[in-house]
């Protein structure tokens, strides 16, 4: 069926990622405004990016820090096109294509390069390849706008002055933006039953079983670092994806938007607190932390007032909404350490 | 035994998945060499990882001098006197020959004396004194890796397989060195594939099989008993003279 | 064999010969010649080659504890960086009272007053070390991911404390007066700072490599990197030993952090996790572990990118990666490779 055979197991679990589903489904029904859309269309990018990390660090038990790297090659590949040969469909696939072919050889490059050491070295690599990729993104403005990124036109068909129905169901307008999120939505969806359907493949499971013991898969015959360097170009290519979809939501491709460390910071939040090696723990990690992004930093910003009125501006400091990234760091260490296995895997063993 | 340095009783050990030790009983009385021998695999090396704190025993006890020492990090059963020639003689080889040594001596320097009985048995090590351990050969490793167990005085002396891959004139320096370290009264714990250095220098024997002592008596009786030794070690003997 | 084996016992076998490396240590040495011609004008070669020195003692301080403590525990710490920022803001905290002597223009008060800076970075440093070590890396001992992600997340909350202490502005830094300037040297300019961050760089390494060889500390350090079960077993506490190398390591990224403030003339949170990618980069380079490959690296980085900073000043990042790629290739664990692992 629609799950691949492979079902998220657990009641509660079931109904929270089928709530979620739901939701971003009808979102543009019922949520009103442009903002309420663009926070349900960042839920699904980042689903999908994080559970292309997941096959990473969940299953295959690598940490790289490229990953915004392989996001930033599908934005950015999909924004040079759009920006430079028009705003067609055929640009799309171009920019697509071009940015798979690219994040695919450089995620074997580095893959083949470093895989045969230990996790370590990999992690430390790819730290360092992606902070220079971010450099040079910038440094080189002519193709990709520097800093201040590339802004460009989507087809007609995207576009939010396109009119499909005035007056759909629930009264509202289905435009340009509807069918954008639902390019965005449906695309995702597919991408991620495509990687569902990948890690229950026998390769998922040997990537696992290597995980758990190398040394016996090494004896039983798998090639590790042919399996480990095929999970890396799957998930830089599928994050690629991710990246492309993002780029033509934002109708923007900056350096912010996909390069910077701090969307692997995010990344690497939500895969850790949605639960690590299930897949299903993106959806739930990239709805709880898009979600509480903002909650949490409006929280904030009422404690802050309320300690600066209160005259402890040293505390208050602590809570100012800009330093959220404290909290979510205090949050993340200690879900690394008491909640490993993450929501998903707390809803899993309660209903077990 | 009431002259028994160390006792095991009902060891278990498991490294990770697996259970190594399946209660090991045996005692090594003082001043003797008590020889442990057995097949690839019946546990030799696990048990001396096991009483030096290595590996953690699951169940059962070890008793040092009257002490239980089974829960002790190894550092701490090191500093109650026993001293370790692991079968990998895990020779610093980054370090000289010296600085070896002057590690392997916790209480200070190296004292003058002892080194000049070492140097007597040992002559490479004087002469490779200030050279890097790495660049050593193997039997001048596993010389340097005796050397580092006996620069002090220790109670007791866990040797593995010392003479393994090793030609027969490197076996004989050790033969008499183990010999020259018994009339010194020490007491020895040496597993071993080599039945000629077993006769030689052992006392008492243990035979492990599968994780269990399989037998336990005089060096001597072993020695004489051609159908004992068939059936404890089968091949194992010969094969590897 | 035997025939080999059996000779070497007696005396009169020939000494096996004791190889030091020394291909790595001529490599900077040539990378420094070779950049010659290019940058043409000898002047501008010594002001290039002078920063890249400074710059990777700095990049040294930084990196050798993370190198060590690898070496020693099979521990990286990702957040080592935060080690660097915090001896950045502890300079700017000891500094602030020796206003006086920092606006001398004579070397001796000028350097005293950097003295408490120091001091306080480097203990600050230290005792941050401590906590890192207790709260964040023993509870994930062994456990490589966690152990990455765990680190990784210190760096995050360290960085957030110190803008949530210290406010998240970029706050100016100013030397002290006695080390502004530079000296007319061969018609170079030589910055005197860059010449004081040479030579507290070279005292540091100097005293590494005496700690290294010349203790039992040091020797206890070293034989721990190649097998810390063995050292235990010769009755040493080797956790004893790795939070004080721990420590140490982590007081050196703060004095790091320290040089690297005064010579930007700017303290600010960001800097340690900027630092970090060349801090590993050097490491790699180096070979997990070793000091001394360390201190090479890191002046082979450093000279590196000033001289492409100047040639092609957009592939300074880009042609460090490429060194790092060029090393592997020839030495796939590192220019000294001193762990098994």
């Amino acid at each position: 069926m629609l799950l691949s055979g492979n079902p998220p197991r657990g009641k509660l679990l079931t109904a929270l990622i089928v709530l979620i589903v739901a939701a971003l489904a009808f979102a543009p029904f019922i949520l009103q405004g442009s903002k309420p859309l663009n926070v349900a269309a960042t839920i699904c990018v980042f689903a999908l990016l994080v559970a292309s990390y997941d096959v990473l660090l969940g299953y295959a038990g690598i940490v790289s820090f490229a990953h915004t790297m392989f996001f930033g090659i599908g934005a950015y590949g999909v924004a040079i096109a759009l920006y430079g040969l028009g705003p067609s469909w055929t640009s799309i696939l171009i920019g697509l294509l071009a940015a798979l072919l690219v994040a695919g050889v450089l995620a074997l490059a580095i893959g083949l390069f470093s895989l045969r050491v230990q996790t370590i070295f990999f992690a430390m690599v790819t730290l360092a390849v992606a902070s220079a990729f971010a450099v040079g993104a910038s440094q080189l403005s002519w193709l990709t706008g520097g800093e201040d990124g590339r802004t460009f036109s989507t087809p007609a068909l995207l576009r939010p002055g396109y009119r499909l129905v005035e007056n759909g169901p629930f009264g509202v307008e289905i435009n340009g933006r509807t069918l954008t999120y639902y390019l965005v939505f449906f695309g995702v969806v597919f991408l991620f039953l495509l990687l569902l359907r990948i890690v229950e493949s026998p390769f998922g499971r040997v990537l696992q079983a290597i995980r758990e013991n190398p040394f016996r898969s090494e004896a039983l015959g798998y090639r590790i670092v042919v399996h480990r360097t095929a999970a890396v170009v799957i998930g830089a290519l599928f994050a690629a994806c991710a990246g492309a979809l993002n780029a033509i939501w934002l109708r923007y491709t900056g350096p912010d938007t996909t390069l910077s460390f701090s969307i692997m910071l995010d990344i690497l939040v939500m895969v850790v607190i949605g639960g690590m090696g299930t897949l299903y723990g993106a959806i739930v990690g990239a709805a709880v932390f898009v979600v509480a992004q903002n909650y949490l930093q409006a929280l904030m910003g009422v404690a802050f007032k309320a300690i600066n009125a209160a005259g402890l501006p040293f505390l208050a400091g602590f809570f100012n909404p800009d330093r959220w990234l404290l909290w979510l760091g205090l949050l993340f260490i200690l879900s690394v350490y008491f909640f490993p296995t993450g929501i998903v895997g707390k809803l899993r063993a309660e209903t077990k | 035994m009431s002259d028994a340095l160390l006792t095991l009783s009902g060891v278990h050990t498991h490294i990770g998945r697996y259970h190594i030790l399946h209660g090991v009983d045996f005692s090594v009385p003082k001043g003797r060499t008590t020889m442990l021998l057995g097949r690839n695999g019946a546990g030799k090396t696990t048990t001396l990882r096991t009483i030096m704190g290595l590996w953690r025993a699951s169940q059962g006890s070890i008793n040092f001098e009257g002490a239980s020492i089974e829960k002790m990090d190894t550092p701490d059963v090191a500093r109650a006197g026993i001293a370790l020639v692991p079968e990998t003689m895990a020779i610093f080889s980054d370090l000289t020959v010296r600085e070896n040594i002057v590690l392997a001596a916790r209480d200070g320097p190296p004292d003058e004396r002892r080194l000049a009985w070492i140097f007597g048995f040992f002559p490479a090590l004087k002469k490779f004194w200030l050279s890097r351990a790495g660049t050593l050969s193997g039997g001048q490793k596993q010389m340097l890796s005796i050397a580092r167990a006996i620069i002090e005085e220790r109670k007791l002396i866990l040797i593995d397989e010392p003479t393994k891959g090793l030609s027969p004139a490197i076996v004989g320096a050790l033969i008499e060195c183990l010999q020259e370290l018994k009339r010194g009264g020490a007491t020895i714990l040496l597993v071993e594939q080599n039945f000629r250095v077993a006769q030689e220098v052992g006392d008492l024997v243990c035979v492990m099989d599968s994780g269990r002592i399989a037998h336990a008596g005089a060096m001597a009786d072993l020695a004489a008993d051609d159908k004992l030794q068939q059936r404890l070690l089968g091949l194992s003997l010969d094969s590897h003279q | 064999m035997s025939a080999a084996e059996s000779q070497t016992l007696d005396a009169g076998a020939a000494l096996p010969q004791q190889k030091t490396d020394y291909v790595p240590i001529l490599l900077p040495f040539a990378l420094a010649l070779v950049a010659y011609p290019f940058v043409g004008s000898f002047s501008t070669w010594l002001t290039l080659t002078l920063a890249g020195l400074a710059m990777g003692m700095m990049i040294f301080a930084m990196a050798s504890g993370l190198t060590l403590v690898f070496g020693l525990m099979d521990v990286m710490n990702f957040g080592h960086g935060a080690f660097i920022s915090v001896g950045a803001y502890l300079a700017m905290v000891a500094i602030a009272p020796m206003a006086g002597y920092a606006h001398t223009d004579a070397l001796g008060p000028g350097l005293l007053a950097l003295l408490p800076a120091i001091a306080l970075a480097m203990i600050g440093s230290a005792a941050a070390g401590y906590v890192f070590e207790r709260v964040l890396v023993r509870p994930v001992y062994g456990q490589h991911l966690k152990q990455i992600l765990i680190t990784m997340g210190g760096l995050i909350v360290t960085e957030q404390v110190l803008y949530a202490a210290f406010g998240p502005q970029i706050n100016p830094l100013p030397r002290p007066e006695a080390l502004h300037g530079s000296i007319d040297f061969a018609g170079a300019a030589i910055e005197k700072y860059r010449l004081f961050v040479v030579i507290v760089g070279l005292v540091v390494f100097a005293l590494l490599q005496f700690l290294l060889t010349q203790t039992k500390i040091g020797l206890l350090i070293r034989a721990g990197v190649e097998n810390k079960e063995m050292v235990e077993a010769l009755g040493y506490r080797i956790r004893r030993l790795f939070v004080g190398v721990f420590m140490a390591g982590s007081a050196l990224a703060g004095l790091g952090g320290l040089l690297w403030a005064f010579n930007q003339e700017q303290a600010h949170a960001s800097m340690g996790g900027e630092m970090m990618v060349l801090t590993f980069i050097v490491i790699i380079i180096g070979g997990l572990g070793s000091v001394g490959g360390c201190f090479i690296g890191a002046v082979l980085v450093a000279l590196l990118n000033n001289y492409t900073a100047f040639l092609l000043p957009k592939a300074a990042l880009v042609s460090t990666i490429l060194l790092m790629v060029v090393v592997l290739l020839w030495r796939p664990r590192g220019l000294y490779a001193v762990t098994s692992r």
